[in-house]
């Protein structure tokens, strides 16, 4: 059984495919989205709810310039989705510090913060570091009183921020709904073919028929990709939190490493191992989490951990997103990224008018994974 | 709502505790949840967020909502501690505080 009658097909209904297909529809598209159930591999309910600038961009100035005009509209996203939505998705943007406790991880950032101002196109607003400088233990203490006394020095970008990660899914869930997009939920994708101008999505539920498809899938993209003439060389990176129990304010500042949300709770990562598609837990891993946060935070030592859980982050080779149309396939977009929180305020409002407008500007041409070719030429 | 000893609890051995001051007798293998129940002390804490008062429920670890500070450790779930003599239990009002700043 075939359907007719959508502008787009959009595949994956997490924080990337749903902000690409909420800005669709909210551009006047006709737009079905095409999601895995509860058994996917889903960061967007496991990610950290950072809006983070800070050290992104190190080798393509593009991705520095996108991230920071991304957290520059996020007021804007969150102003939406609250108006039309309904959903307060409690942004906050008060600046981000990330502690150091060596010399040597200090040395290492203020390097970083020199490449990236050299790569910097002058005049361009977002180039370069994008504000983040290195300030001192007493500064940084100054800033977060709550940080111990081995921290030597951190590094502070003032547009880092924080938002609660699920109540973006939800409401741009909610948003979705309110337009009309035919959300289809527990329908996996199992390939994507032409027919006539536009596609033929197959699920094990039917066809679905669309001028244009777009692979949002995260992980779920690498085996749809390679049929469409897309390369999207992704790998899964496995990211661990701890959760601590509701606590009293401690933190005033989004920290690259720690976070406090609005009901109190503290959120402690970041950790990055290569463990396929494994999503358990490893203790070690956690205890080594837990160990830095105490020697950040002393006082986290009283707090008890109530959650964690892992992640599978999806990480290109630079670990920057791939943004493509087809060659081979027009009218076939990739979307994929490791930032989907972040980038959401772009990807609704800026990347998904060019999709519906049919094709991706030249300033996105950054992002083409044209330029793995270049470093594996 | 008014909770009564079954007559077979009876006869183990009697324990004393505080609750905010208040002397509560319990028995022993009573966790701190029943006998506060028992002691007519309905509301245990009010939450981090509204300030809303909450009672135990599930008894049996999972709702969290009987969070209570035992002897300085606040947010202990008193449906899985045992109670014991002198044990100072105290109402939690709010999220705890590990940060004095």
């Amino acid at each position: 059984m075939s359907e007719t009658g959508y502008d787009i097909a959009v595949i994956g209904g997490g924080l990337v495919g749903s902000a690409v297909a909420w800005g669709l529809a909210r551009g006047g598209a006709r737009v079905v989205v095409l999601d895995e159930g509860d058994d996917a591999f889903r960061a967007s309910r496991g990610n950290f709810g950072l809006v983070w600038v800070q050290g992104k961009g190190d080798g393509l100035a593009d991705y520095a310039a996108w991230t920071r005009g991304s957290a520059e509209i996020w007021p804007d996203l969150a102003a939406t989705l609250a108006s039309e939505e309904g959903v307060d998705v409690g942004l906050r943007q008060p600046g981000g510090i990330e502690a150091f406790l060596t010399d040597a991880d200090r040395d290492a950032a203020a390097l970083e913060i020199k490449r990236m101002h050299n790569q910097g196109l002058p005049g361009r607003p977002g180039d370069g570091a994008n504000d983040t400088k290195i300030i001192s233990a007493e500064e940084a203490r100054a800033l977060e009183p709550s940080l111990g006394p081995e921290v030597i020095g951190a590094a502070f970008n003032p547009h880092d921020g924080h938002v609660n990660p699920l109540y973006l899914l939800r409401g741009l869930h909610a948003g979705m709904h309110r337009l009309g997009v035919d959300y289809r939920p527990g329908q996996g994708v199992a390939r994507v073919a032409r027919d006539g101008a536009g596609y033929r999505v197959v699920t094990a539920m039917g066809d679905i028929l669309a001028d244009k498809v777009v692979l949002a899938a995260g992980l779920g993209n690498i085996p749809l990709a390679p049929a469409l003439g897309l390369n999207v060389p992704t790998r899964p990176d496995r990211g661990q939190i701890l959760v601590t129990e509701r606590l009293a304010p401690m933190l005033d500042y989004a920290h690259v490493n720690f976070r406090q949300t609005e009901e109190g709770t503290v959120m402690i990562g970041a950790s990055s191992s290569d463990a396929g598609f494994d999503t358990s837990l490893d203790i070690d891993t956690s205890a080594r989490l837990a160990a830095r946060a105490r020697r950040i935070f002393p006082a986290l030592a009283k707090a008890r951990i109530v959650r964690t859980w892992s992640a599978l982050r999806i990480m290109s080779p630079d670990g920057f997103p791939i943004y493509d149309e087809s060659e081979t396939y027009p009218g076939v977009f990739v979307v994929t990224c490791h930032s989907g929180v972040t980038l959401a305020a772009v990807h609704a409002l800026e990347l998904a008018p060019e999709i519906l407008a049919g094709q991706l500007s030249d300033r996105l041409a950054p992002f083409s994974p044209k330029r793995f070719e270049k470093l594996e030429a | 709502m008014q909770f009564s000893r079954l007559e077979s609890a009876n006869a183990a051995s009697p324990v004393r505790f505080t609750c905010n001051g208040q002397v509560v007798e319990a028995r022993a293998g009573d966790s701190v949840a029943t006998a506060l129940l028992l002691a007519g002390i309905g509301s245990t804490r009010d939450t981090a967020l509204s300030g809303e008062g909450r009672a135990p429920y599930c008894l049996m670890g999972v709702c969290f909502e009987c969070l209570v500070e035992i002897d300085g450790v606040p947010n202990q779930q008193a449906c899985l501690v045992p109670v014991s003599d002198g044990m100072s239990v105290r109402r939690q009002e709010g999220a705890p505080q590990v940060w004095d700043g």
